[in-house]
Parts: structure tokens; sequence; C-alpha cells
């Protein structure tokens, strides 16, 4: 068969299959890529996945890329990121269509005036997780503080903090090589 | 000249995207919300909630979604918002197919040198500023009313915010769970 069709078709599977975002997929793409089909080997995969965390954009979309470059460089990149975006597109699409036509009527409206504080919840969540991951101590501390209040009091871009941290941290470990 | 604004700006939040999903939130909460004005404060956790509960990954969802919403409030017709839509999803995948592809070929044995290793490592911290900003940029009236507008709604809301952190923090509920029962809630408290 087609390896651009079937990987395409791999990453669409995986990306109508998982709920909850990015993390959630590394098992069923793991499963597929690695058990099934064996286009990447086990360590290769950790590698990957190490990389992918690292680089910025949609993480799922990155190892996406990785695989299909691997197999059919350019063009297979873009067969299995289209595979892992077109699900979620379409579904989003249609639902933003229809959701247009119930967002005044009153049962849907009340539900979302119960859902929006807990979806803040859900973004303040991972920002403690975030925090026990990044090793904060009393050294590093300063720069989510500062960082979320030059973004919040200040209405400084995210796009310029994530500039000079990423300036800051590579001067910090020049000097201290 | 929206699609144009779209293109740059998504491209922009997919090349600066970092900390999954959640950190690209902030970035697209900003770009969308603060910057551009392109949807309301609630709009925007609209889009969050329902980018959570549909399949895919959320920074695709919400990128689809936000281009669509951004169109659409601007006065144009849907077919027109679907370009919106799309046009937000390539450009959002575009700066990663871009990098990706140049680690593959050129870069990948410079991942673990010392340089790349202390960028990276003075941009974790700054990604827990940016989600802390984008949590405590949608404590707006938008999302949780004012006890002068709505006092029952914003007792409400608090406490659904506090339940919501807990549940999914401390007592590990499903954050897809925990959107059906606060929607739940709002159904019996708000209807």
């Amino acid at each position: 068969m087609n390896i651009y069709w079937d990987s395409f078709k791999t990453f669409f599977k995986i990306g109508i299959f998982t709920l909850g975002g990015g993390y959630a997929m590394i098992p069923l793409i793991e499963e597929e890529v690695v058990n099934h089909h064996r286009w990447v080997s086990k360590e290769e995969m950790l590698d990957l996945i190490a990389i992918a965390q690292s680089c910025p954009g949609v993480f799922a979309i990155n190892i996406a890329i990785f695989i299909g470059y691997k197999l059919n460089k350019v063009r297979g990149a873009i067969a299995t990121a289209a595979g892992t975006a077109l699900p979620s597109f379409l579904i989003i699409l249609i639902i933003a269509m229809f959701f247009h036509q119930f967002e005044d009527n009153e049962v849907v409206a009340a539900m979302f005036k119960g859902i929006r504080p807990a979806v803040v919840a859900l973004i303040a969540v991972p920002t403690f997780n975030l925090a026990k991951r990044a090793e904060l101590n009393k050294f590093t501390l300063w720069i989510p503080i500062v960082s979320a209040l030059a973004i919040w009091l200040l209405g400084v871009s995210p796009i310029w903090i994530i500039i000079l941290a990423g300036i800051g941290g590579y001067i910090y470990g020049r000097i201290t090589a | 000249m929206i699609f144009f604004y779209l293109f740059i700006t998504f491209f922009e939040i997919g090349l600066f995207g970092f900390g999954g999903g959640y950190g690209m939130l902030s970035l697209i909460q900003h770009e969308t919300v603060e910057h551009w004005h392109w949807l309301s404060s609630a709009q925007f956790t609209d889009i969050v909630a329902i980018s959570q509960m549909t399949p895919g990954p959320i920074g695709i969802n919400s990128a689809t979604y936000c281009g669509y919403t951004a169109v659409k409030n601007a006065g144009f017709s849907m077919p027109m918002a679907v370009l919106g839509s799309a046009t937000a999803t390539f450009a959002l995948v575009l700066p990663s197919l871009i990098l990706m592809v140049l680690i593959c070929k050129l870069f990948m044995r410079y991942m673990h040198t010392h340089a790349v290793e202390s960028v990276f490592k003075g941009l974790r911290p700054a990604v827990v500023g940016l989600l802390a900003a984008a949590t405590l940029l949608l404590m707006t009236a938008d999302n949780f009313s004012t006890p002068k507008e709505n006092l029952w709604q914003f007792l409400i809301s608090c406490f659904l915010f506090i339940a919501a952190f807990v549940g999914v923090k401390f007592i590990k509920i499903n954050p897809i769970h925990m959107i059906l029962y606060c929607a739940v809630a709002g159904l019996v408290l708000f209807y």
C-alpha cells in the first residue's frame, strides 16, 4: 500500500481517537507507530518525544512531522501533519458552525456560565504542575512571577517573555560554563 | 486583511508556543483577546472548553475555532469564516513543519549541547509565568460576573472555580468530566 496514504491514515486515526490533548496521545502514537507499523524503534520514539516536547508548537503535530519526515522526507511530513490536524479541524468546524445557533439558547447559556470558571481552573492547574516540573528554587522563583506580572499588568506580549527567557538562559549558561 | 493578520498571528503563536497546549493557550489568549480584540474573554473561554472536550490536540482545536470566530465576529459570511479557520490552523502548523524538518536535516546533533539546554532552562520558568498570566487574565467579569452585577452568579462562579481546581489538581478528576459536572451545575443553578 502507498506509504503516504498509510501514514496519513494512521495519524488521522490518532487524531480522531485522542481526547484531552497532546500528552494523552503518546500511548496511542506508540502503539501505532512503534508496535504496529514499526516505523521507528522504541528508543528512537523516546528521543523524538523529548525533542518534540522541548520544541515550540503543537506536541502531537511535532511528533507526526518527525515520523513523516523519517518515512518520506518533506512530503511524508506533510502527509502525517495533515492527518493529525484534519480530524480536529473538521470536528471543530462543524461545532463552530452550529454553536453560533445555540449560543443564545438559555439552556446552553446557563451551562456555559457554569463551565467558564471551571475552564479558568483547568488553566490554573497546569501552572502549578509545570512549576513543580521546572524545579523552581529561591533563585529562579522571580522569573515566573515577573513574567506573569509583566503580561498581566503591563500588557507585555508573552512572545517577548519567551525570547528574553531564551536569551537569558543562554547567557546564564555561558557564564556558568 | 483579517486573513493576513490571522496568518501572521498564528504563525507567531506556532513559532513561540512552548510548553504544550496550555502554554500555547496563553499566547492565543493574549493575541486574539487582548491584542487584536477578535474575541471576547467569554468567547475565548468557551472555545477552550469545547477544545478540551473534543478529540485532538488543544492547540489545533482552539486555533481552528478562534480563526472561525474571529472572521465571523468581523462580520464575514460562513464560507469566509471557514477560510479563516483554515488560515489559522495552517499558520499554526507551518512553523512546526519548518522547524522539525530543519532539526531532522541539520540540527539533530545540536539538540543535546550545553547551549541549547541552557536556552530551555531559561524557558521553563518563564512558561510557568505565561500560564499564570493566562489564568489571571481570564478572571474577568465576562467569566465570573461581578458582586455588583450579579452576586449569585459571582459566588457560584468562585465556588465552581475552586471546586474544579481542587477536583482536577488533588482528587485527579478527569478534566473533561469536570467540565461536564460544571455544565450540569450551571444548568441547575443558572437556568
